[in-house]
């Protein structure tokens, strides 16, 4: 599904990712963890497309297209969803009309009419209550004045409506309540099917309890240094990260 | 009518007053006669202001008074029909409407018109002859042309344009709408004049448009007086639609009695060169006055608000807020004053100017400006001048929403704070389809009127919906 290759990012001259290779197949979940500044929410914005960045080299294929080529409202198209590890408050776009608007300029893309008002109104009830999202929520300007935890669950709702291929959430765990990280792993899981794939950024190994995850990458300086299962996690998590640069030192 | 070829606009203009001195002012009164003398000297002394006056230094009269323009002294034939020319409605909005076409009011030959409730709408010109006492009282009483050239320009000439006058006591439901209409075969020069007095304890909605109807260069300096008696309300709105060819002068002088009450909310759609210029005088204590525009300007448009807001007396409160969107070349310049005078004690002032520059070569000159004597004083002001967040358009876009759809959610979404402050639901609900299409690029003067025209609307296909649910 996602087949990275080798990819080199810099931002203001300066190397980020440095030689990046990963692969997602449908129906895989893959976690990513690794010290703070090493580029994880690098890789993740360029994959969505942001554009800030320099492709230095590499590629990213998705479904046998190639993503950097496409504009980002036609990555997110195609199927790819970012959770952002800070998600941006946007005052006076209402949630309501900023999700019907993306809906259904993905349905377009796709070739599909504009979903029935009454149709987007009910899946907007559907997601909202699996997720537990106070019903004044959506009616107040996108992310504006939304508490930490509150900002987190909107992406995952977010990610509930317009149901993406690939979905990368990006830290959507910090500031979450251990009770909004059962709902969210909750909501998580239950959107899992075999053609879909998962990649999540963490930090704490406590998330991947919940989404279990198939393999666990650490990025390291810009660069996937391990790759293992699940137990990967925990390891990092009893040893920490001078664990895996003394392995890199030998 | 006269065609003056001019190297110099000034001499062509004194050779026109004199001229023309006993048409001009056929119905003067003494004091008004003296009032337009007066005015020409001062013309004549200060002439069109240029970019060495500091408060003209960024917007450039000369590019607009390099050409000829024509004067007219006669009134518009009477018989003509503003309906034929144009229609202006909006759905569920019901007003008394009334026309101004090159700056002569029109209403098939009523000058005057008394209603039921003793409002009285109606020619200014007739109103000089036909309610003295109010004239006397008030015309020339508010707007201060010692320093301001075109608005002795517009005391030395003018001929006619509105008057409105509720009494004490008298409460308008339906909101009176002034159309302003350009229709000349050739390039003209206007001056119009205004005259709305609100007695105690009233209330009155007007809402002022200016739009061009054909594709004629045009020159309308216009000066208006607004006087809100105690413990009324004057809710004032301004629509300004025009051509890019037109300049269009805009000066209101509001005088606001004890609790009495002023919004003005100003719309700037379209214009080649607009200049507003307000002056509200908080001159009785417990009296507000909100004072906000939007200006949504592209291509080689230029815009430019000046307010000044005087705290006179005590316990007075007042709120500015301008909003502006420019792209292209457009240029834009806000200049907000708040004067608090010596014994203006508890005085409360908020002021704001905010702008979004789309393009990197559209230009934005902001100054807010507070003046303050008195110590007791509650007084804020602020001016930001930016991109689109680019953050909040790399949002947007990651769900899937078009670079131009996403740009149009920021930016309607940054004028939707003026749009929303107007309190009429269906002048609201028709401001804001404006501003939607405008933002679109689809909104061009030949919707004719800013508020609707005579041709069927075309249905927009939005694949936004920004309705609000
Ligand atoms: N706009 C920018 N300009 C300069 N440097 C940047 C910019 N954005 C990111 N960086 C740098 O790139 C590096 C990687 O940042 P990134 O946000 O990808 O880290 P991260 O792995 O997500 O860290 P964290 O765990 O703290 O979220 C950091 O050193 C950061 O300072
Ligand atoms: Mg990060």
């Amino acid at each position: 599904m996602l087949t990275i290759k080798n990819l080199r990012v810099a931002i203001n001259n300066k190397e980020i990712l440095r030689g990046i290779n990963l692969e997602v197949k449908p129906g895989e979940v893959h976690a990513i963890m690794g010290p703070n500044g090493t580029g994880k929410s690098t890789l993740a914005s360029v994959i969505a497309g942001r554009d800030i960045y320099d492709i230095l080299g590499g590629e990213v294929l998705f479904n046998g297209k190639n993503l950097l080529d496409l504009p980002v409202e036609e990555r997110a198209a195609e199927g790819i969803f970012l959770g952002f590890q800070y998600p941006v408050e946007i005052p006076g776009v209402s949630m309501t009309n900023f999700m019907r608007t993306a809906l259904n300029e993905q349905r377009k893309y796709r070739g599909l009419d504009p979903m029935p008002a009454n149709e987007f109104l009910a899946k907007m009830e559907e997601k909202k209550k699996m997720l537990e999202i106070q019903a004044k929520l959506t009616n107040r300007s996108v992310n504006e004045g939304f508490s930490g935890g509150e900002k987190k669950k909107n992406e995952i709702f977010q990610m509930a409506m317009l149901e993406p291929k690939l979905a990368i959430l990006d830290e959507t765990d910090s500031g979450l309540d251990i009770d909004a990280l059962k709902i969210v792993a909750n909501g998580v899981n239950m959107l899992r099917r075999p053609d879909n794939a998962f990649v999540v950024i963490t930090h704490y190994q406590r998330l991947l309890d919940y989404i279990v995850p198939d393999i666990v990458h650490v990025l390291f300086d810009g660069k996937i240094v391990r790759s293992g299962t699940k137990e990967l996690a925990l390891e990092l998590e009893e040893k920490g990260y001078e664990w895996i640069k003394a392995g890199l030192a030998q | 009518m006269e065609e003056i070829a001019m190297l110099n606009i000034k001499d062509a203009i004194t050779e026109h007053y004199h001229l023309n001195l006993d048409s001009i002012g056929k119905v003067d009164n003494p004091r008004i006669a003296g009032l337009r003398k007066e005015a020409f000297e001062t013309f004549r002394l200060l002439g069109f202001p240029d970019t060495k006056v500091e408060k003209w230094r960024n917007s450039d009269l000369s590019r607009v008074l390099d050409r000829s323009y024509t004067f007219r002294v006669e009134p518009e034939p009477q018989n003509t029909n503003a309906r034929d020319l144009f229609r202006c409605e909006v759905p569920g909005f019901d007003t008394t409407s009334v026309t101004v076409l090159n700056g002569w009011y029109l209403n098939g030959g009523k000058l005057l018109t008394t209603y039921d409730n003793g409002l009285v709408i109606g020619s200014l010109r007739a109103a000089f002859t036909a309610f003295p006492d109010l004239v006397e009282k008030h015309y020339g009483r508010y707007a201060d042309f010692k320093s301001n050239g075109l608005a002795a320009l517009n005391t030395a000439l003018a001929m006619d344009g509105v008057f409105i006058y509720v009494p004490d006591n008298v409460v308008v439901e339906k909101p009176v709408q002034m159309v302003s209409l350009i229709n000349m075969k050739e390039d003209s020069m206007i001056q119009l004049r205004n005259l709305v007095i609100l007695g105690k304890n009233s209330k009155l909605t007007l809402v002022q448009c200016d739009d061009s109807i054909d594709d004629h260069r045009s020159f309308i300096n216009t000066v208006s007086e607004f006087y809100i008696g105690e413990n009324s309300h004057l809710d004032h709105y301004k629509l300004q639609n025009k051509n890019d060819h037109s300049t269009l002068i805009n000066g209101s002088w509001f005088m606001i009695e004890r609790n009495a009450n002023l919004s003005s909310n100003g719309i700037s759609l379209n214009g080649g060169f607009i200049r507003n210029e307000s002056y509200a005088r908080l001159n009785g204590s417990g009296s507000h006055a909100d004072l906000l525009g939007l200006y949504l300007m592209d291509r080689n448009q230029h815009i430019d608000n000046q307010v000044f807001v005087d705290h006179a007396v005590p316990d007075c409160t007042s709120n500015e807020s301008f909003k502006g969107i420019l792209d292209d070349h457009a240029s834009g310049v806000f200049n907000g004053h708040i004067l608090v005078r010596k014994d203006a004690q508890r005085t409360n002032a908020y002021q704001n100017n905010k702008n979004i520059l789309i393009s990197d070569k559209a230009v934005i000159d902001t100054k807010p400006f507070l003046e303050i004597y008195a110590d007791d004083v509650k007084c804020s002001h602020g001016a930001t001048v930016g991109q689109l967040d680019a953050e909040a358009m790399f949002y947007l876009r990651s769900r899937g929403i078009s670079f131009e759809n996403s740009r149009m959610l920021l930016m309607y979404a940054f004028a939707a704070d003026i749009v929303n402050k107007i309190s009429i639901d269906e002048l609201r609900n028709r401001i804001d389809d404006l501003v939607k299409k405008r933002l679109r690029g689809e909104l061009s003067i030949c919707d004719q009127c800013v508020l609707h025209c005579n041709a069927q609307e075309q249905r927009v296909a939005f694949n936004i919906d920004m309705s609000r649910i």
